[in-house]
């Protein structure tokens, strides 16, 4: 830079003479000035480190004085302890090698037991034989960045270890899932095991009598309250019963599976409908309601005997259970009428009165609980499937077997979708056809 | 298993001479021999290598279990001995290269004949009646600068020394040397190395071992050389006069001749 002139009076400016005052103390600062005030820290070391000249800039940082620090002192020696065994094991082996080396983060010790963060650049200066002469060095003030490096280390360790909780939260939701999920299906297994144990797993064969069994469970892992069995009294005689108790879950399942040995048993003692059923209502009405917690259940209890003709004689009784469906080989179909059967277990010493029929060759006994005919139908699930309904079924289904009686009536609740809420048990009983007997829709 | 590109071993020197292994210390690579090799090699068969974790090793042979005690490195050792079928070697260690040498010569002594310890310390941190130099709190203090320096490493460093335009092969060697270092290796071999105790481990010396200690050495003061020098009735001690931890670099003539005094001795 050239300046021209020289006469302030030429340039005729007030602000001359401060221009004049900053060029003149540029001229002044000299390379010794610069180096030895400097804004940043300049040191010379021989190969063995010893410091053989530093600038005042760095020893005001540190609070040295020249005189202790030249020739008397290396560079490590002004490390802290970390510092200098890194110093040892990664700067100085890389400076011999590389000959230069930027940027290296280290900690300086002040007067004091101060701590200064630097980072320092170093390069080897050759002799005009290629042998290393010495080590000039620049030492950078760091502590702003060190702070921020620090605390760029500390949010990322805190991230790592959120990082981490979350990964250790999530496994431990997974395994909580997994264990619900398996805590489920072992309940769902205890369940499935516990319904098998209310309803026979199949029905016997009855010699003359064709038998077909339906259970619609409304929800999988909830125990249904309906209930039935078929079984053998001896001497060719049989007994059925089809029902269903209050409630449901557990204490439902415990009250039919008491219901259900209670009917067996009472059987075998003594067979006869009304007799069966007045047991039954002892049982429940102490086991429950003496003790303030009504329980009760609606049944229809039968016996069947067979007659020399082949004809099955049924006589059964009612506890407040929907009557059964006589379905004829003629094609009628009707109510078996069971009047004055109540609730079973609701009142000490309840009554039953007994109803009979004869089921000739063709003829179908069917039973079933209100599932049926509580379905909700209809386009908009409002009305009930009905008592009139299911007559008109039995008398369009007449003069078919049990099965088919059992097979189109589980397609009729298919039908019916979430309409049908309410498990539904159904049982069917009929005389086979004489095999010379054709139906008369195979004629 | 390939133990040669495992840990990068590398030979040079004719094939039939006494065989010399260099074994490079924390914080460095087999590049810390360059210096020493040429003339070394003018007769003897010197094997170099690094450690897994350091230099070129195959990292993923890397498990934090196996390298948080020397003997880990020691394995590593043995297997290149075994892998090149050398007898009564001479191992050169440096630093705690030095110590895991001493494991290596116990657990295979047929292969490794003699010691030469460069810098060596079984202890770095002062023991009762034991002055080793260290507190724990100075280890701590290492740990710290390891890590506030893989900060600016990776960013500040790794052009200089890849833009090394002179030695730009030197530069790729550093580069993977001091850059590409897994800050968690290198945190677990200074673990290792400066908390470790092998000073039980001296007295199981029984081959002839040279002790190369510097005049001025702060990660192994002269207190240390002579500890060592007496625990190990088959050792000579011969103090270098070198400043700092890496005689083979700052002194690498004087370092040199020493070991070839101590080759020419064993004949």
């Amino acid at each position: 830079m050239c300046r021209p002139g020289g006469d302030p009076e030429q340039v005729g400016s007030g602000d001359a003479s401060s221009e004049d005052a900053a060029f003149a103390a540029l001229l002044e600062d000299s390379a010794e000035d610069l180096y030895d005030s400097a804004p940043c820290g300049y040191l010379s070391t021989l190969m063995d480190g010893t410091i053989a000249k530093i600038n005042t800039t760095l020893l005001k940082w540190l609070g040295l004085e020249r005189e202790e620090v030249v020739g008397a002192v290396r560079f490590a020696d002004l490390l802290t302890v970390g510092g200098k065994l890194y110093h040892e094991t990664h700067f100085a082996p890389l400076l011999r090698m590389q000959g230069e080396l930027r940027g290296i983060a280290l900690e300086m010790k002040a007067v004091g037991g101060r701590r200064l963060p630097v980072l320092v650049s170093s390069v080897v200066k050759h002799g005009s034989g290629g042998d290393p002469l010495l080590i000039r060095t620049t030492v950078f003030d760091a502590s702003d960045r060190r702070a921020y490096e620090q605390e760029l280390l500390r949010r990322s360790k805190e991230a790592e270890l959120a990082r981490a909780e979350a990964d250790r939260a999530r496994a431990q939701a997974e395994e909580t899932r997994l264990q619900a999920e398996a805590d489920r299906a072992r309940l769902a297994d205890a369940l499935a095991a516990l319904q098998q144990s209310l309803v026979p797993s199949a029905l016997p064969a009855v010699p003359g009598l064709e038998t077909a069994v339906h259970y619609h469970t409304a929800s999988p892992d909830r125990l249904g309250g309906d209930f039935y069995d078929l079984f053998s009294l001896g001497d060719g005689r049989w007994a059925f019963f089809l029902g269903d108790v209050c409630g449901k879950g557990p204490q439902a399942a415990s009250l039919t599976s008491l219901t259900r040995y209670t009917l067996r048993a009472a059987a075998l003692h003594d067979p006869e409908p009304t007799a069966v059923l007045s047991v039954l209502d002892t049982v429940l009405h102490d086991r429950y309601a003496a003790g303030g917690d009504p329980r009760y259940c609606t049944v229809i209890f039968g016996t069947v005997t067979f007659t020399e003709r082949g004809e099955a004689a049924v006589r059964l009784a009612s506890g407040g259970h929907p009557p059964a469906l006589v379905m004829r080989a003629d094609g009628q179909a009707d109510y078996l009428p069971t009047p004055g059967g109540v609730l079973v277990g609701i009142v000490p010493a309840a009554t039953f009165t007994l109803a009979q029929t004869i089921l000739a060759p063709g003829d179908t006994l069917l039973l079933y609980t209100d599932g049926l005919t509580e379905a909700r139908t209809g386009p908009t699930r409002q009305s009930l499937f009905g008592d009139e309904a299911l007559l008109a079924f039995g008398r369009g289904h007449a003069s078919t077997s049990a099965p088919e009686v059992i097979s189109a009536l589980t397609g009729l609740m298919e039908g019916f979708g979430d309409g049908l809420d309410d498990d539904t048990a159904l049982l069917a009983l009929g005389v086979p056809r004489h095999p010379s007997d054709p139906r008369p829709g195979n004629e | 298993m390939d133990i040669r590109g495992r840990n990068n071993v590398t030979v040079a020197g004719p094939v039939d001479g006494p065989v010399v292994v260099l074994a490079h210390g924390f914080g460095c690579d087999q590049n810390m021999w360059r210096l020493v090799v040429p003339v070394l090699a003018e007769r003897y068969r010197v094997v170099m290598f690094d450690y897994v974790g350091a230099g070129r090793s195959d990292l993923s042979a890397w498990s934090a279990e196996r390298y948080s005690a020397l003997d880990g490195y020691a394995q590593d050792v043995v297997e290149v001995c075994e892998e090149l079928g050398l007898r009564d070697a001479v191992f050169v260690g440096h630093s705690v290269s030095a110590m895991i040498g001493v494991l290596a010569a116990r657990r295979a002594p047929r292969r490794i004949g003699a010691l030469v310890m460069v810098a060596p310390s079984p202890r770095y941190i002062d023991d009762d009646g034991y002055r080793g130099g260290f507190s724990a709190e100075d280890i701590d203090e290492l740990l710290e600068s390891l890590e506030s320096n893989y900060l600016g490493w990776s960013a500040a460093m790794a052009p200089v020394i890849m833009g090394n335009p002179e030695r730009p092969e030197l530069g790729q060697e550093l580069a993977n040397s001091f850059c590409a270092t897994d800050p968690d290796i290198a945190r677990v071999f200074a673990r290792t190395t400066f908390l470790s105790d092998s000073r039980q481990d001296l007295k199981d010396v029984t081959v002839p071992t040279l002790v190369l200690e510097c005049a001025q050495d702060v990660i192994a003061p002269r207190e240390v050389g002579a500890f060592v020098h007496a625990a190990i009735p088959s050792s000579r001690l011969v103090t270098l006069p070198a400043t700092g931890h890496c005689p083979q670099l700052s002194a690498p003539e004087t370092t040199t001749d020493a070991i070839l005094e101590f080759l020419r001795e064993l004949r």
